[in-house]
């Protein structure tokens, strides 16, 4: 087996008094694709933004290549190789498109992802470069906030529902075009509502349930039952 | 022709308000801060250009190749020793602590300078006057202008075409998925923090050639240059150079009608702004 | 109520204590002139005005979220119209100064509609240059001085009362009634349906709005009644002064910064704050007066370092360290009482 590239043990994430994940533990190999799925208000968002560094927790709680990053700001994990997808895209308004995109790369770690790439990817995204990026549409919001995360060359790249608002069509665009992200040498984490894309895209899931694991294995093996269990919590 | 000239003047003198109000104008947008201590900040500048143009012998536009850069490194240093502790939702603690550092820079400069009332020695430059059509320019008064021009013009420029730009307008929009991309939010206003005091330094070195100066000048100093922003238009810094064109204006002309309404006018249109069109007059378009 | 085992009461036995307290030291406060000498009257007094300027920005700033750099506009518009009042109109100066608050109160009315239009800090500032404009105003007036200012004639001082030691007793009663009347005006204002709306507004202005809270409403109201209250101690401070100047009048360090200070170092947003941070400021500056601007450079140093270390003031420190509370304002749940009751 691959070392792990994100070890996650014992995390304990709060918002202010309120703790929004108890004990979650994870282990992503490098290379793989895992997928986190759960209710709304598991704790999906809260993992993700610990992972990236939105919450700040004990060091020990998140190991990034076996480096202690928990307590770590956002932008000290950025700049160590993680980018983050967030829900609801999230693009910076007073940017336009191409500015958006540039802004991800500015760590200037180097890897295959460049602005040119990123438009032969999408390339309707090079057709409105010069647009603010509030007068796209959702799906190319959402390729935006893709590509801006892909600028960054990480090594490990979270997607937070990004099918969340989307029409079906694009979200079908977006998943055609997320293996080939996904399979130049990154890892990822998914975090998707849609339980039979998040097992299509993914090797390992997992699942939340009011901020702790209920379940975990091997997105080719889980049962459809196990994991309805899992999601909803039913004994 | 003496009412043209009265309006001339004020737009001149508008240069210097426009200078005033800049570096507000840019730390409001980047980050929502009010910093009452702008004013005295502008005096301080005015100080440190005085004792190194005396000390070096220097004319005091030369001194600012020393000055900008000292004040660009307090703003840094400030931002991010104290100011950054103070940014959130809540806005009493930035008001406080800026209030507070007001009157620490006002009282050591009293220390240092004594109340009496200083000016920098510009020579030649400061009688200096062109003749347009009847209308008596000084030459001070253009060159100010001018400057303020090219100083808005190059921090629109900074805003929209570089890199730190992105940096502010991103930070500035969302702190937090800016700091996704690598951006340390506290550096990221401390170099804002940096520019807007390097144009302080501008406005102070101005200032001490024009008037005389003393430490209790700054409050004044920062409600022209606020009055300035207000007028031209949260976030938008032609807006402000305009602003500080029309609050010129009205000094100028008030002035004119009588020599005790000067300030007074100044405010009163403000006021007048303020009633009629609370966003300003070039308020940002916002997508 | 037989609901429960329980019972909730604003009252605790510290508040008790306090409120038994507070009635003693005000007695031996306004025996006073029995007691002591010239000098410390006069200090006393100032010490009064300075806790009644503490108080109404405290009910400003830490409880309707008004933050006003610019009280020194109605402490100088009262002091003028005491000034104008008696000398034009013939008012006697007590009269003289309840009319200046009631017509501070009107001026508010329009200042507060046009400064209501800026947010946050921009409004600080906008309520600073409002005080400039008044300065500027007052200072345009040639009938009382002009930029130089004025003088109490003689012979109203002397219509206060005909001995010195009258006058000065008297001044200095108006002084502590002043300080007692607006602490108790703020305590009764925040216990009042107003008051709790306004501490619901400092909490969470988006719930209080969903509650159907007017939020412009209370906060005018509490911008205009304040405007009025430092007019009265504005008036007051020059009566004790008997010269007034546009710049002594409307001075911003004199009459904001030091409040502010007062406040921030007390404790923003109780009512005990106040108290404490004029006592520690007079404390301060008894102390330093000597050093001149040094001591100025100290009370902004300590300024800033409460705000950043203990945003809540020293008197925020005490509630967390003993959960004290000397004015009742909020409610406490007690059990067992209600058993004993039964």
């Amino acid at each position: 087996m691959p070392d792990p590239i994100l070890q996650i043990a014992g995390l304990d994430a709060r918002y202010g008094d309120f703790q929004a994940l108890y004990g979650v533990d994870m282990t992503l190999a490098e290379g793989d694709v895992l997928a986190i799925i759960g209710a709304n208000g598991a704790g999906k968002t809260t993992l993700m933004r610990s992972i990236a560094g939105l919450i700040r927790n004990g060091a020990d709680e998140i190991k990034f290549r076996n480096v202690p990053i928990g307590a770590l700001r956002a932008d000290q994990v950025a700049r160590r190789g993680i980018a983050l997808v967030p829900e609801g895209r999230q693009l910076f308004p007073s940017l336009s498109v191409e500015e958006n995109l540039l802004i991800g790369g500015r760590s200037g770690r180097q890897g295959p992802w460049s602005l040119k790439r990123v438009y032969s990817l999408f390339p309707i995204l090079e057709e409105r470069k010069r647009q603010p990026s509030t007068s796209l549409s959702g799906g190319q919001q959402q390729m935006v906030a893709i590509g801006r995360a892909l600028m960054a060359n990480p090594d490990l790249i979270l997607f937070d529902e990004i099918s969340l608002g989307l029409a079906p069509i694009v979200i079908r665009d977006i998943y055609r075009a997320l293996p080939g992200i996904v399979s130049q040498g990154m890892s990822a984490v998914i975090v998707e509502q849609d339980i039979t894309k998040a097992l299509s895209i993914s090797s390992r899931v997992y699942c939340l349930q009011e901020g702790r694991v209920s379940l975990e294995g091997a997105s080719t093996t889980v049962s459809r039952e196990d994991i309805s269990r899992a999601y909803f919590g039913i004994e | 022709m003496e009412w043209l000239n009265a309006v001339i003047q004020g737009v001149l003198l508008g240069g210097l308000y426009a200078l005033f109000a800049a570096g507000l104008s840019l730390i409001f947008g980047v980050m929502r801060l009010v910093n009452i201590a702008h004013g005295d900040l502008i005096v301080l500048a005015a100080y440190l250009g005085l004792t190194t143009s005396v000390a070096l012998g220097l004319h005091p536009l030369l001194a600012l190749v020393l000055v900008a850069p000292a004040l660009a490194a307090i703003g840094f240093l400030l931002q991010i020793g104290i100011l950054n502790r103070t940014l959130g939702n809540d806005i009493l603690p930035p008001l406080l602590v800026t209030f507070g550092l007001s009157v620490i820079l006002q009282n050591a400069l009293l220390e240092i300078y004594t109340a009496d009332p200083q000016k920098m020695d510009a020579g030649a430059l400061e009688t200096a006057s062109v003749s347009l059509g009847g209308i008596s320019l000084g030459v001070l008064p253009l060159l100010t202008f001018a400057v303020a021009v090219a100083i808005v013009g190059a921090l629109q420029w900074v805003f929209y075409n570089t890199a730190l730009g992105r940096a502010f307008r991103a930070t500035s929009d969302n702190q937090d998925i800016a700091q996704l991309m690598g951006l340390n939010k506290a550096h990221v206003y401390g170099y804002a923090m940096a520019l807007a005091l390097a144009v302080t330094a501008v406005a102070g070195i101005f200032l001490g050639i024009r008037t005389s100066f003393d430490p209790a000048i700054g409050g004044s100093r920062l409600i022209f240059g606020f009055e300035a922003v207000i007028i031209g238009g949260l976030g938008n810094l032609w807006g402000t150079l305009a602003g500080g064109v029309i609050l010129g204006v009205a000094q100028t002309v008030g002035a004119k009608i009588d020599p005790g309404w000067q300030l007074l006018a100044g405010h009163i249109v403000f006021l007048l702004i303020l009633a009629v069109r609370p966003s300003g007059l070039f308020p940002k378009v916002t997508g | 109520m037989s609901a429960g085992p329980f019972k909730v009461t604003r009252s605790s036995r510290a508040a008790r204590i306090a409120a038994v307290a507070g009635l003693i030291v005000l007695l031996v406060l306004a025996a006073a002139p029995w007691w002591a000498g010239r000098a410390d009257m006069r200090l006393l007094s100032e010490v009064f005005l300075y806790l009644a300027l503490a108080s109404l920005w405290n009910l400003m700033a830490g409880y309707a979220g008004l933050v006003s750099v610019g009280q020194q506009a109605f402490v100088g518009f009262g002091g003028y119209l005491l000034f104008a009042l008696t000398i034009f109109a013939g008012l006697h100066p007590v009269v003289a100064l309840l009319a200046a608050g009631g017509l501070a109160a009107l001026v508010a009315v329009p200042v507060a509609a046009l400064l209501f239009r800026l947010r946050g800090a921009y409004f600080a500032i906008g309520t600073w240059v409002m005080a400039e404009v008044f300065r500027l105003v007052f200072a345009q007036v040639g009938a009382l001085g002009g930029g130089s200012g004025t003088s109490l004639p003689v012979g109203i001082v002397k219509s206060l009362a005909a001995s010195r030691s009258g006058r000065e007793a008297l001044s200095y009663w108006l002084a502590l009634g002043a300080a007692a009347g607006t602490i108790a005006a703020v305590y009764l204002f925040l216990r009042s349906r107003k008051g709790l709306a306004l501490t619901a507004i400092r909490d969470n202005e988006l719930a209080a709005r969903s509650l159907g809270i007017d939020i412009w409403r209370t906060k005018f109201i509490v911008y205009v009644v304040t405007a009025a209250l430092t007019a009265i101690v504005g008036a007051l401070i020059f009566l004790q002064k008997l010269r007034i100047s546009p710049d002594a009048a409307f001075s911003v360090n004199d009459w904001t910064a030091f409040v502010i200070f007062i406040v921030v170092i007390g404790g923003i947003g109780t009512l005990e704050g106040p108290i404490i941070g004029t006592l520690v400021f007079f404390a301060l500056r008894e102390t330093l007066a000597d050093l001149g601007t040094t001591y100025l450079l100290v009370l902004g140093l300590v300024a800033i370092v409460v705000m950043l270390k203990a945003p809540k003031g020293i008197w925020g420190l005490i509630q967390i360290r003993f959960g004290l509370q000397l004015f009742p304002l909020g409610y406490r749940v007690l059990g067992n009482l209600a058993n004993k009751e039964n």
